[in-house]
């Protein structure tokens, strides 16, 4: 318990020079445990994403370390990326971005077998993986075979990316806005799916989502982030039900609630007329 | 008050795919909106809820087309007018939408003036540029946007302003109903909150006369309307207040839907959500009997062949929704839902199933 996967010192993403300098993530610190479930909230533009990437190995930090399994990350030549990868996984909010789209479903399921080096095995015995796979994210292997990804739906297709992941067992998952392309009721089962990658396979999980609601559910622990930096940090429990910064407080006040309706008599003096 | 401002009786509408097959995505839908009130139309993606809105303009084009039903905007018929009247006297003044996604299909080379301009145009109306301006500069300034923002392109604004603006042109000739399909989606949950809170504003003031919401966000239903119709596949299964509908459904597909509700509120992270298995039927080809026969864990044998048609509480008048505070008998007098199944049945199941959604989510570990 509370060994650290993955840590950040001063981690630092900056866009552009002079005046169109962006400080997209600005000295962040963070430490996820093993199987812990975190989640990272902020409004759009955050810098959420950004250092999702980062954390991939997909974007490289302007400052600031890494560390992945207690060692300093090195990625530099593809071989180590490639190894990196095999710990750390992502999905991401469009399912049908991450994918080739002219693979059919059940080679791109092959490759993650083979991707976790089972290519030698027999083809029964892949067939089997595939189809605990699907199972788990209750799809029917039978029903995709020889389908291609844009047959599916949304949520579909957000299945097959944690079947994906199911298969490939990485040690990390990041989940950078999976839902937020989804009907609220199949949010759900989503949700659940990622509860129980944690709680069946062990994975430590980021959840990134810029709905506050969503993390509560879900997390163990909550990082909130404004422009680029982290302004609160503790269990969903203190960040959500006794927020110490004004933005967490924001976010709670002026999420939609059914048990604490808004008052439109105070809204304005809440909110800037530029937002 | 408590005056219909909109009254819709078994309005049918269907599109007509290139392939010559009918989608009957509007089916039999009926209610009714009072002078001040706010109605929500939820439900999951493909449920019909966006070709409603677009029928209740009286305004049909291929491949949407109108096969029956009234629609009654302060007592007129708008369904028997002709597509030149309709676009004349009824969208924009009578009615007006805000399309899905709108905010970012503003004409980025035009200046905001302008749209306001073509708008006044398009309904033939005599008005100075100077008349025009000031109309607008009133309008802009209730929706707390500067009045430089008329001289601005689209790209200029951020989200909150871009929306904001897009309800500034669509009111800009007091409908009496206003229909925002999915508002604020894109938005950032403050943005989201002003830009109800002018919707308010505008109806409050008179400019508006009564709301229509589209959204699939329950919790946002139910801080912004009065009552909430539950849509599926094409029909209303189920209609009551905000209250009834978010605390107390009755349609297994209602209840379905009100499972699903996530808040940042003590207590949610006890209570395991459940989503509804399976997605809703192709329109092509709706099943017999019940819509939601398929996905429901409570058909029974004549669900998958009756006609199930809406059945209410009490006698009262067909498609009339709770609205004057005269007490919850009342309401619940109105409220309507189509299943076959009693409501005490239904909720007895719905009692137990909660207490085990609750035992639920304590068997899964957080450690
Ligand atoms: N490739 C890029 N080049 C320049 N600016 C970028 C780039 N990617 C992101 N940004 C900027 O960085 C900030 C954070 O963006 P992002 O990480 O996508 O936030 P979030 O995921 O929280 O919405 C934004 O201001 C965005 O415009
Ligand atoms: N232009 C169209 N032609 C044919 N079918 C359509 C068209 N637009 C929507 N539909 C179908 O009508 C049904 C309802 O769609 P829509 O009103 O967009 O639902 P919602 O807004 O609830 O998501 C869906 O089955 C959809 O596939
Ligand atoms: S009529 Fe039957 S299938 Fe339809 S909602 Fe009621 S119980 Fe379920
Ligand atoms: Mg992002
Ligand atoms: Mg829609």
């Amino acid at each position: 318990m509370s060994k650290s996967v993955l840590s950040g010192k001063g981690v630092t993403k900056v866009f552009g020079l002079g005046d169109k300098k962006t400080v997209a993530v600005d000295h962040v610190n963070f430490k996820f445990s093993k199987g812990e479930l975190v989640s990272i909230v902020g409004e759009s533009g955050s810098g959420k994403t950004t250092l999702v990437k980062m954390i991939l190995g997909l974007l490289s930090p302007t400052e600031g370390d890494i560390y992945f399994m207690g060692k300093k990350r090195d990625i530099r030549t593809r071989k180590q990326k490639r190894e990196y990868w095999k710990g750390i996984q992502a999905i991401f909010q469009d399912p049908f971005s991450s994918y080739n789209i002219f693979h059919k479903i059940d080679s791109v399921l092959m490759d993650c077998i083979n991707m976790r080096g089972g290519s030698h095995l027999p083809r029964d015995e892949k067939i089997k993986m595939i189809t605990e796979a699907c199972g788990f994210v209750n799809l029917k292997y039978a029903e995709l075979t020889n389908k291609y990804p844009f047959e599916l739906s949304g949520g579909q297709m957000q299945r097959l990316m944690i079947a994906r992941i199911f298969l490939l067992k990485p040690q990390i998952l990041l989940a950078d806005e999976p839902t937020s392309m989804i009907d609220a009721c199949s949010r759900a089962t989503i949700l659940d799916m990622l509860l129980q990658c944690r709680n069946e396979v062990g994975m430590t999980i980021i959840f990134v989502t810029h709905d506050i609601g969503l993390a509560y559910y879900i997390s163990d622990s909550v990082y909130i982030m404004e422009h680029g930096k982290f302004v609160e940090h503790g269990t969903a429990d203190q960040v959500i039900l006794s927020p110490t910064a004004d933005y967490t407080q924001r976010l709670i006040n002026d999420v939609p609630k059914i048990h604490a309706p808004w008052d439109f008599a105070k809204v304005a003096s809440t909110v800037s007329a530029q937002a | 008050m408590g005056k219909a401002i909109l009254e819709v009786r078994d309005l049918t509408t269907k599109y007509i795919t290139r392939f010559k097959e009918d989608v009957y995505a509007v089916d039999h839908v009926s209610f009714t909106v009072d002078e001040g009130r706010t109605l929500g139309i939820a439900g999951e993606s493909g449920c019909g809820k966006s070709t409603l809105a677009l029928s209740l303009m009286g305004y049909y084009f291929s491949p949407l087309y109108y096969t029956g039903g009234q629609i009654l905007v302060d007592g007129r018929d708008i369904t028997n007018m002709s597509p030149d009247e309709v676009r004349k006297n009824v969208l924009g003044t009578e009615v007006a939408y805000i399309p899905q996604a709108a905010m970012n299909a503003l004409n980025p080379t035009a200046k905001i003036i302008r749209f306001i301009e073509d708008v006044i145009h398009a309904h033939d109306l005599k008005m100075s540029k100077k008349d025009i301006y000031d109309l607008a500069r009133e309008r802009f300034e209730i929706l707390n946007l500067p009045s430089d923002v008329l001289q601005k392109h689209a790209v200029e604004l951020s989200g909150g302003m871009k929306q904001r603006t897009v309800i500034a042109i669509s009111t800009i000739l007091s409908p009496k109903v206003l229909i925002a399909d999915e508002p604020s989606s894109a938005l950032d949950v403050s943005s989201q909150k002003l830009v109800i809170k002018m919707m308010y504003d505008l109806m409050r003031m008179g400019y508006i006369k009564s709301m229509i919401f589209i959204t699939h966000e329950l919790p946002l239903l139910y801080n912004v309307t009065d009552n909430i119709m539950v849509m599926y596949a094409g029909q209303i299964v189920e209609s009551g207040t905000a209250k009834q509908m978010v605390f107390d459904p009755v349609h297994p597909y209602s209840k379905g839907l009100m499972n699903s509700i996530i808040v940042p509120e003590e207590g949610t992270r006890d209570v395991k959500l459940t989503a509804i298995p399976g997605t809703p039927p192709n329109l092509k080809n709706p099943p017999q009997g019940c819509r939601f026969a398929e996905r429901c864990k409570y058909a029974q044998h004549l669900c998958h062949t009756s006609f199930v048609t809406m059945r209410r509480f009490g006698e009262v008048d067909p498609g009339l929704l709770g609205g004057e505070d005269e007490g919850d008998a009342v309401a619940e007098r109105n409220r309507a839902y189509r299943c076959i199944v009693p409501i005490h049945e239904l909720k007895a199941a719905y009692a137990e199933e909660d207490a085990a959604r609750r035992r639920d989510k304590e068997a899964v570990s957080y450690e």
